[in-house]
Order: structure tokens, then sequence, then C-alpha cells
């Protein structure tokens, strides 16, 4: 059976497949309207989220298909004690393809490991967010046309943001891409994911200093500093205005420069940003949508051979 | 000080000092019942002080843990008072309920029965990090 737990579960051909398929599907949206008629996806949100539980609901409804879940660990059967395993062995029953979103990492690995149906990681606490990887691809190769040779900085929360951590880890496979890594000294990016940008011999930097590398960036990841990720508020209070990205810090950057978020944003980007033809993170949750599409369509046909 | 030679058994040599009684521990040697020896801080030419772990009994190793804690020690199996067999441990690809995740977010930290599953990632360096949620052992 086909999961999607870890961004590298993909090769970079199915990726190129998947990127394909969501731009036919911008392209011809009622040509996949009943592609997934009768079929059910099991949204299996075990921590609040609004973007990416909508946009699975959102995809699946858009390809004719219907969704049954929970959006809370309090309205589950996990409240009661029950275990990934049995839980997803449950869902197997009445559901074709399920995504899990849970607040301890490595949750939908484990239920990978016992379902009979394909499992979709929607985010496993700081760890992996593939689904959301594969959104910032397509917009990255709807905005630039290619991956190659990009200089792509990271900003903010680079230590839990996993959707930073996924999207390093897919870059890392292109040509020559640069990665500059702005962040306060206590949300550095953890170690691993270092060693794997040097293994791969790529080039990186990392700064403090957003305004010093502006001019050099060709994608700006900004992120939010999350206050369900620290144990410490008084921690996260002082980290959390670290960088906001304003429309005079944005002088000094290229006319090409594409800024993504995954949102949602707190005060990290001030909403005169919005406006700006570089900010992308709008169209980039509306992308969201349509690479879950080509995602569920993947996943189902491979489990239906 | 001397320690008498053993007859039937293993004597695990070589063991980097200081690491005896955490070996002692995770081959779970006190559940034995035969003699069992352990050496701190001997001399030794090739490492200058070493650990030495003697069993008066030829029993089945975990050879993950050996792999995992003592990379460079020597097994020397030793039948009729003759050493029969010398062996050196690997490090294991996969270490199956040897070390828990210390990630207060792992899965594991929930989820009682999920064995505890660590990968080898890098193995010029020895690093293994955990097969669920990927933070080093």
């Amino acid at each position: 059976m086909r999961h999607l737990i870890d961004i590298l579960d993909l090769t970079t051909q199915e990726i190129d497949e998947l990127i394909e398929t969501a731009n036919d599907i911008i392209a011809n949206p009622a040509a996949y309207a009943h592609k997934c008629e009768g079929k059910k996806l099991a949204a299996l949100f075990f921590e609040p989220s609004t973007r990416t539980r909508l946009s699975f609901e959102a995809a699946m409804y858009e390809l004719g298909g219907h969704v049954i879940g929970f959006s809370d660990a309090g309205n589950s059967s996990s409240a009661k004690g029950e275990s990934v395993a049995d839980t997803i062995k449950m869902i197997g029953c009445y559901a074709d393809i399920a995504a899990m979103r849970h607040f301890k990492e490595g949750a939908p690995l484990v239920a990978a490991m016992r379902s009979e149906i394909p499992v979709i990681n929607a985010g496993d606490g700081g760890h992996n967010h593939p689904t959301q990887t594969l959104t910032d691809l397509l917009t990255i190769k709807r905005e630039k046309g290619h991956f190659d040779g990009l200089t792509v900085g990271f900003c903010g929360d680079l230590k839990f943001g996993r959707t930073v951590h996924s999207l390093i880890t897919a870059l890392s496979r292109y040509e020559n891409v640069k990665f500059i890594l702005i962040s306060p000294q206590e949300l550095k990016v953890p170690s691993y994911v270092k060693d794997m940008i040097k293994e791969k011999s790529l080039a990186y930097k990392q700064t403090t200093d957003l305004d010093s590398v502006m001019p050099e960036l060709d994608i700006l990841y900004m992120t939010r500093v999350q206050r369900e990720r620290f144990f410490n508020e008084e921690e996260y209070l002082r980290l959390k205005d670290s960088y906001i990205l304003t429309p005079e810090k944005l002088k000094t950057a290229k006319d090409t420069l594409s800024i993504l978020h995954p949102l949602p944003r707190v005060n990290e980007i001030a909403v005169a940003v919005d406006d700006d033809p570089r900010a992308c993170y709008f169209r980039q949750a509306l992308n969201g949508k349509f690479i879950r599409m080509a995602l569920i369509l993947k996943l189902l046909e491979e489990a239906g051979k | 000080m001397t320690i008498d030679s053993i007859k039937n058994g293993i004597v695990i040599d070589h063991i980097p000092a200081g690491k005896a009684m955490l070996l002692y521990q995770y081959l779970k040697l006190d559940r034995l019942e035969c003699s069992v020896a352990l050496l701190k801080n001997v001399s030794s030419r090739k490492m200058g002080r070493k650990d030495i772990i003697k069993l008066d009994e030829v029993i089945d190793l975990n050879w993950d843990v050996l792999g995992y804690l003592a990379p460079d020690c020597t097994v020397n199996i030793i039948r009729e008072g003759e050493e029969v067999e010398k062996r050196h441990p690997e490090l294991p690809e996969k270490l199956v309920g040897v070390i828990h995740c210390k990630n207060p977010r792992c899965i594991t930290t929930i989820e009682q029965e999920l064995p505890h599953i660590f990968k080898l990632t890098n193995r010029q360096k020895g690093v293994y990090r955990c097969l669920y949620c990927e933070s080093k052992a």
C-alpha cells in the first residue's frame, strides 16, 4: 500500500507528475469533477487545523468524493485511549483514503504501518508536512518555472517549522539550489537538516539579519513563530516578533522575488505587503487544494491496482 | 588482580573503559546464573585503559547491543579452555527495543505498546535516529 508520510517517499519524477496533474486540474477542473465519485476521504485531525483540513476536504469534494472524520482529538476515540494503529484499522473499514494530522511526531507513520488504505501525513508535530511541501513546490514551479539554481531564504522559526524542514529536504534534490537560513539563534534549523544540506554539497548561509540578505533572494519563505511548539510561554513572547516583513524591508529585494508563507500568519508579514505583486501566499494556499487533488487521485489509483 | 581462566564461556575484550557496566545492563547479564566477572580500567597497549567482561557460560549475546555500545570490542568464545572463535560486532542497521526515544513530542511517549526502533542513518559517525520522529539517539 502506497502512503505519503515524508516528502522523500516521492521521487522527483513523481513530484513532477503531481505538479503536471495539478496544473491540468487548474486548467480543466470539469474533467476531474467526477474522478472520485463513490470514494471517501477520512480527515483524521487530532490537532486543530483550518487550512490543511479544509483544503483536503475541498480537494475531495471537487473530485466528486465524500469526506468523513473529526477535527479535534477530543472528538475522537483517542480521547478514550485508543491507539493510532487501532484507529486507522477501524477507519479502513469506512473510508478509501485517510489524511492524518497528529500532535505527536511519527503518528502517521505508525498508522501507515498498520493501514489497509493509503495514509497521507497532514502534519505530525514539528516533524513533517509533505502536502504543504508539495503545495510549496507547485507554487515555486508556477511562479518561477523551475527549481534549479534558485536562492531560497527561509525566515523565522526554522527550529520547529516542519514546513521548512520538509521544503529544504525536497529542494535539496535539485541542482545548485542555495539556502539562506534567517532566524534568531534560539530557532536555528536542527542539525540533521544542516547535515543533509552539507551531504548534498549545496551552498547555504546562516544569519540573524534578514535585511543584509534580502537582495540575494529569489524566494523568501516566511514562517510564523508557533506558540503551540513552545513549552515555555515567556520564550515564545520573547521570540515571536523577531522578523516582521514590511514594504520598507522589501525595497532592496529583487522585482522577481516570490514571497511564500505556509499560513496562518500572525504579524510576521505586514498586511500592507499583501498588495505587492511579489506576495504569493494566498495563491500558494489555493495551490494547496489542487496539489492535494492530484495526490488523492494518484494514491487512490495506485491502491486500486 | 587475577580472575580464574574460563573453561567454557565468553570473554568480551576491548570494551572502552567505563562501558562494561552499561553493557552488563543492556546485555541483561544480571539475569545469568553463571559466574560473571567485570574488569574495569585494565591496562591495554592498544587502548590505554579498557574494560573486560568474562562469562562462565556460552550464551546467545545480543549483537545489536554490542554493536551499538561497543562496536570495536572483541568477543572470544572459549570451549574446553581453548579460544575457538573470535568475532567483532558490527553497527546494526536497526535497533529494536534497545534504547528509548527521548523526544517528548514522539508518538512513542503516548503509545506504550510501540517498539522503540532506531535506524542507522550515518554509519561513519554511528548516528541513529528514531524511526518515527527521526530524533537523534
